[in-house]
């Protein structure tokens, strides 16, 4: 709701407002009861300059990132060199520290006007919560998140003020609420806290199950988003980036002039972090060359989608005489022709013995480095050659194009499937932000609960194609001129698409909750039980409902007033049970069916 | 700078562009010559009204031409300003603003070491909204306090609501929740552009300080001290926060930097951490020896503050009230109409903290009818330094040299209000004995009916007990408080069960473990913790009020706080000015109430240190701000501004960084406060 348009005016136009789900549950005699620790995503947190370069000279503890982003048409150049972080050690560069805003402003709004927190924090406010019992656990979100610890020491910070709000508030343990990237990491974090000292928090082993109480993820990428390998490889998804995917038009391609997209990777590959959400479990998770867990999924968001689906399922795996069928398990491929033939009719050349060197001559943009101009024509001839990728190939494919980066990213991030969770290489940090390579904690009283939206086209595979001018440009582009020719629209400008909350697939989001810790798994040893909430998308009624009160978009699903009622609720007392259980409208559960993971 | 340099080019453009539109026409050689660079535009345009008075006639000279050449020329100045402006300070060396201490010091090796946390003191801490009234739709998380004061003009009495507290409790009002901002930018900036502690984190940010290893303690001002943590649990999230950052920074004591009300705030945490938990922390015996290297207090009201009698007797000191005196032109009487004064006692007389800055100590620190330790200070500062050399000489004949009355119209400090001018001056044998009884049951309550939406306790009283509180004439800082309980009945029974203002007989006595003690300097012993240190920061050289001459308020119905200060009580020695009897200070704090402690009270090993934790007095001597670009000065030593003077940035960074006092160079003093404190008769 746009905050110049008085009240009445708008009640007259729609008719009276529902109350926000604060006042209602208030007047239900709802109270502040267990403390509430939000974790911010990627992209979302403030950050601000702490000491930069000369020509950042008057920003200090000004906002770079979040706020009104006013330095980056200013001096764009200045603030892509602030932002970028060192490409051999993904910390600091020398002379330069900027460090994420703290407290509840954080990460309330990202820009003026744009929410992300806020909505939630007043509806919590409504029933008597405050900074004392609220606290936002803003990190640095460009870092890896074991080096967050190594730097900031963000992870003993929360640790610390999560213990003091449970001893403050007569030991009630905190509801947890992250979101997007904040799952990873609030992942990240339950290892650590109870993993011995020198790596770990030294907690002991029932930390978990002494201080939370429940586990709200908002759209949890758990098993990663494919937008972040376009991100990665080609800087686009399409909008610029991971980066911009979570704030769309705040970077503008006009910034940076000619080379955005070079800038902007460059700067976004030297973040660590971008490179926790590359889908993790392989083709087990996402699919191999012939299938995919979402195989039958109907595009065209008219018909209803359980009939087609429903016969999908029965025939299983094989059903490839379908036209319409979309093999998202194909996530990279290079030409549209590809993505649809079978498998045993693609003819593919090894990329990864391919030579590199054969240096691109690149007189005409020197200034922007990207280490595209270290691979050569051949690499990125052959790299093309492979045709087609899938979630386990294309992590070759990264190493291939990005060594520097993977190298760095190899040590801090791990991407498959545990076979024996026992080993005691999974002691190591890497593999803590991966759900398929961690055990939960032991906190049989825990809940965990996966809230995420659906029914929005979610990217999941993308079309590619050689660029035209190589010298200046990344070498390869999504293929925006890629239609599907048919009725089933999931192909649209070069990429599949599938249902989900516009960025992360409800496969990812939901499949942990839905059958990796259902029960007692090996990955839930405990017990914990999961719930999921799911929300069903339905666009703002009209212009004054602002970014809507039933979104099931990435970020808008923050304002979404029946999540928050169901975190009010759980942060009064109730449980997941007194939630109602699981609220599912996507086909989640079919397609965690279809996953064949040893449980 | 880029803004700057985007419309200077902007300002060029303008004449160029206009030109066109004024003369074309008619001057075909001038037309050709725009295309010359933009100086020798900006020279046409000073050329061109002349060529336009010759040649054309006024009936041509259009609105248009006219709008063109206001913006030329605006621009034109605008732009010779800022490029002089630019000029003149990168060149001139007078104007150059010199180097922050930060960088300095960096060059010189120093580092970042033990983690800092900062203490602000009353007034400059923000508040925001976290539940109101509906008069207050749309401010929720806004600052109702610090900030740019926006809504305080836009809707005043609603703001005032909801910054009152309950009268009864000291808490909050039912519906109402307004609580400190947290996180550094509590309290960096009080106002935009009015620093705080913006300019120490920017300095200690150059040596290597950030979030993880600065901490900003900031908690409700309003409050006493120990409801802080009954409502907000704040002592128990300093505690915990300087305990984790004892542990993430490799286990380095923390540097504590308080400032004013803070400081005793500080105090109070001192004493709760190391208590046992139902009333303190339970940190243990030693829990400050092992997580506090030093404490830098900042303008420390330590013994309290004179104004804080004046604010509360009548809302006003020499400035509008303790508020206003943090935050000029704030409470200025329009926005609130004819009762400001009346509004902001009203506000002011809920908020208990207030009470923690009494005077304390009474008689025995601050003086009685005849005597002051501050006895002899010179206001005026040329006549100081003659009479100061010939005092020193009297002092080496004159060993009892309290007793010499050589100096004919001593000050008598002592006096901390006196009804009438006379009053204050004359020798205590003309006063007839203290006849003070309360007599504020006999309320005829003087029928405020005009005026009843303002209520302050004044109404209670009656006319009979007004005059007689005029009668007695003099009070000292001990019945003085004897006078605030009769004016202000309820808000010292709140505030007694929070704060104490005596001096302790027996330190060992029980009863001094009660919470109300903890903020006393007189009433406490410090920790047990032997190597800490604790400095007392503050500036010297401004006048400070440190006495009141009263006298009653001509009887008006409205103006219903019957006592105000006599502003045409001038002395004929300049210590007297408009009612007020200064001292020396940093213009908020008397040097007696911010250097004592470290002086004397507490200096070797005394009865309120047992474990001799070293002290240390580091004085600022005020120099006004030398040009305007400097701001509020870098060598200011006044209350607020001191935040801002370089020697004290230079010794917080030198700690900060791992010096201990002594390699500061102990003691720096400018003051009498060594002389001063040797007149004080304590019992150590």
């Amino acid at each position: 709701m746009p905050a110049s348009f008085p009240q009445y005016v708008t009640e007259a136009i729609t008719g009276p407002l529902p109350d926000p789900p604060g006042v209602k549950l208030a007047k239900e005699g709802l109270k502040a009861k267990h403390p509430v620790v939000f974790v911010p995503g990627i992209v979302t947190g403030g950050l601000e300059l702490w000491e930069g370069h000369q020509c950042a000279e008057g920003l200090f503890r000004k906002r770079l990132w979040g706020g009104t982003f006013g330095e980056i048409y200013k001096r764009p150049l200045c603030w892509a060199e602030h932002m970028s972080l060192d490409n051999e050690t993904g910390l600091d560069p020398p002379g330069i520290r900027i460090r994420p805003v703290s407290g509840l402003v954080a990460a309330d709004y990202f820009a003026p006007g744009y929410f992300v927190w806020a909505v939630l924090i007043a509806n919590l406010a409504r029933i008597g919560y405050e900074e004392k019992n609220m606290y936002m656990a803003a990190y640095d979100w460009r870092i890896s998140f074991q080096n967050t610890e190594v730097r900031d020491q963000t992870l003993s910070t929360i640790k610390s003020n999560i213990e003091l709000m449970v001893a403050t508030s007569g030991g009630k343990k905190v509801v947890v609420i992250p979101h997007s990237m904040g799952v990873l990491y609030f992942l990240h974090f339950m290892k650590w806290v109870e993993a011995p000292a020198p790596m770990g928090g030294g907690g002991g082993s029932d930390w978990c199950a002494e201080h939370i109480k429940a586990v709200m993820n908002i759209g949890g990428p758990f098993l990663g988003v494919p937008k972040s390998v376009a991100g990665l490889l080609s800087a686009e998804a399409r909008d610029i980036a991971v980066a911009r995917g979570m704030a769309p038009g705040f970077l503008d391609m006009d910034v940076f002039g000619l080379q955005t997209l070079q800038h902007v990777m460059r700067m976004t590959r030297t973040w660590d972090s971008t490179m926790s959400m590359i889908p993790k479990g392989g083709d087990t998770i996402w699919g191999g060359l012939d299938w995919s867990p979402e195989e039958g999924y109907e595009c065209s968001p008219k018909k209803p989608k359980n009939n087609n689906s429903e016969a999908g399922g029965q025939n299983g795996f094989g059903n490839l005489g379908n036209a319409t069928q979309v093999h998202y398990g194909i996530m990279i491929s290079f030409g549209k022709g590809v993505a649809e033939l079978h498998s045993s009719k693609l003819e593919r050349v090894d990329f990864r013995g391919a030579m590199k060197g054969n240096h691109l001559a690149n007189t005409t943009c020197h200034d922007v480095w990207n280490e595209y101009h270290d691979m050569g024509v051949e690499g990125v001839k052959a790299v093309a050659d492979f045709k087609v990728y899938t979630a386990g190939s294309v992590l070759d494919l990264l190493h291939f194009v990005a060594p520097k980066m993977m190298k760095r990213g190899g040590a801090h991030f791990s991407y498959g499937i545990a076979d024996d969770l026992d080993d005691e290489k999974y002691e190591h940090y890497k593999y803590w932000s991966n759900p398929l390579e961690t055990k939960l904690p032991n906190a049989p009283d825990m809940e965990i609960l996966s809230m995420y939206g659906v029914g929005i086209p979610t990217e999941r595979a993308y079309v590619y194609e050689f660029s035209p001018t190589p010298e200046c440009f990344t070498p390869f582009r999504i293929d925006t001129s890629a239609e599907a020719g048919y009725e089933g629209t999931c192909l649209k400008g070069g990429v599949f698409s599938v249902d989900g909350d516009e960025t992360v697939p409800t496969l990812s989001a939901g499949f942990m909750s839905a059958k990796g810790w259902r029960g007692k798994t090996r990955f839930n040893p405990s017990g914990i039980r999961t719930y999921i909430r799911e929300y069903n998308h339905a666009p703002p009624a009209n212009l004054l409902e602002g970014r809507g009160t039933q979104s099931g978009a990435h970020v808008d699903i923050m304002g979404n007033f029946a999540l928050i009622e169901d975190i009010l609720r759980v942060a009064a007392g109730a449980t997941g049970q007194d939630l109602g259980g699981d609220r599912v409208y996507s086909d989640i559960f079919k397609w965690s069916e279809r996953i064949n993971l040893k449980l | 700078m880029a803004s700057i340099l985007r419309f200077r080019k902007l300002c060029i453009l303008v004449p160029v562009k206009c030109s066109p539109v004024s003369y074309e026409s008619h001057d075909a050689p001038e037309a050709e010559k725009k295309e010359d660079s933009p100086i020798s535009a900006v020279e046409q345009v000073s050329e061109k009204p002349q060529v336009k008075k010759n040649k054309r006639q006024p009936k041509q000279w259009r609105c248009i031409d006219k709008c063109c050449w206001i913006i030329g020329y605006i621009c034109t100045t605008w732009w010779l300003i800022l490029f002089s402006f630019n000029c003149l300070t990168a060149n001139l060396p007078g104007l150059k603003v010199p180097e922050p201490p930060g960088a300095r010091l960096r060059r010189e090796g120093l580092t970042a070491l033990h983690p800092v946390v900062l203490v602000p003191g009353i007034v400059t801490g923000g508040l925001e909204l976290w539940e109101g009234k509906p008069c207050s739709e749309g401010l929720f998380r806004k600052r109702l306090w610090g900030g740019n004061f926006a809504e305080i003009f836009k809707r005043p009495l609603c703001l005032l609501e909801h910054l009152s507290l309950d009268n009864e409790t000291g808490l909050d009002p039912p519906g109402i929740r307004v609580r400190a901002v947290a996180g550094l930018v509590a309290a960096d900036y009080f106002a935009p552009g009015y620093f705080v502690w913006a300019n120490l984190i920017e300095n200690l940010a150059k040596i290597g300080y950030e979030g993880k290893n600065m901490y900003m303690a900031a908690y409700d001002w309003r409050l006493s001290f120990q409801n802080t943590e009954i409502r907000d649990q704040t002592l128990s999230i300093l505690k915990s926060q300087i305990e984790l950052m004892y542990l993430t920074n490799g286990r380095k004591k923390v540097v504590v930097v308080p400032h004013s009300m803070g400081v005793i705030y500080f105090l109070h945490f001192l004493k709760w951490v190391e208590a046992p938990p139902p009333m303190g922390g339970g940190g243990g015996p030693d829990w400050c020896n092992k997580h506090v290297k030093a404490i830098m207090n900042i303008g420390p009201a330590f013994l309290g503050v004179p104004k804080a009698v004046g604010s509360l007797l009548s809302a006003e000191s020499k400035d509008v009230a303790f508020l206003r005196a943090m935050a000029p032109g704030l409470f200025s009487s329009k926005t609130l109409g004819l009762q400001t004064l009346e509004h902001a006692m009203r506000v002011g007389r809920t908020w208990d903290s207030v009470i923690s800055l009494l005077p304390k100590g009474g008689e025995t620190i601050w003086g009685n009818l005849d005597w002051s330790p501050e006895e002899g200070h010179v206001c005026d500062s040329l006549k100081k330094r003659q009479l100061q050399a010939s005092a020193s000489d009297d002092k080496g004949n004159n060993s009892d040299s309290r007793r010499a009355f050589h100096v004919k119209e001593l000050t008598k400090y002592g006096r901390i209000v006196s009804f009438g001018k006379n009053a204050s001056e004359l020798p205590s044998s003309q006063f007839s004995p203290l006849v003070f009884k309360v007599v504020s049951g006999s309320s005829t309550n003087s029928a405020s009916v005009s005026c009843g939406k303002v209520w302050t306790e004044y109404n209670e009283m009656s006319h009979d007990s007004i005059r007689r509180v005029a009668e007695n004439k003099a009070y000292t800082a001990e019945t003085v408080m004897d006078l605030l309980r009769l004016v202000a009945p309820k808000l010292m029974q709140r505030a007694e069960a929070q704060f104490s203002h005596g001096i302790a007989e027996d330190l060992d006595d029980p009863k001094y473990n009660h919470y109300k003690y903890w903020s006393n300097p007189l009433e406490t012993k410090l920790p047990n913790a032997p190597d800490m240190e604790i400095y007392c920061l503050y500036g010297a050289g401004l006048p400070t009020e440190r006495s009141y001459v009263y006298k009653l308020t001509p009887s008006d119905r409205c103006k219903s706080i019957p006592f105000q200060i006599d502003g045409s009580a001038d002395g004929s020695n300049s210590c007297l000015k408009g009612g007020v009897y200064f001292g020396d200070g940093d213009e908020s704090v008397p040097v007696i109430s911010g250097g004592f402690m470290c002086a004397k009270g507490w200096r070797g090993r005394t009865r309120f240190n047992p474990s001799g934790i070293a002290t240390y007095i580091r004085e600022y001597h005020h120099k006004a701000p030398t040009s305007l670009l400097e701001g509020r000065g870098l060598e200011s030593g006044s209350h607020v501004a001191i935040m801002g003077n370089v020697a004290f940035i230079e010794d917080v960074l030198r700690v900060a960084a791992g010096a201990s006092g002594a390699g500061l160079g102990g003691d720096k003093v400018y003051s009498d406060i060594m002389r001063m404190s040797e007149r004080i008769d304590i019992r150590l």
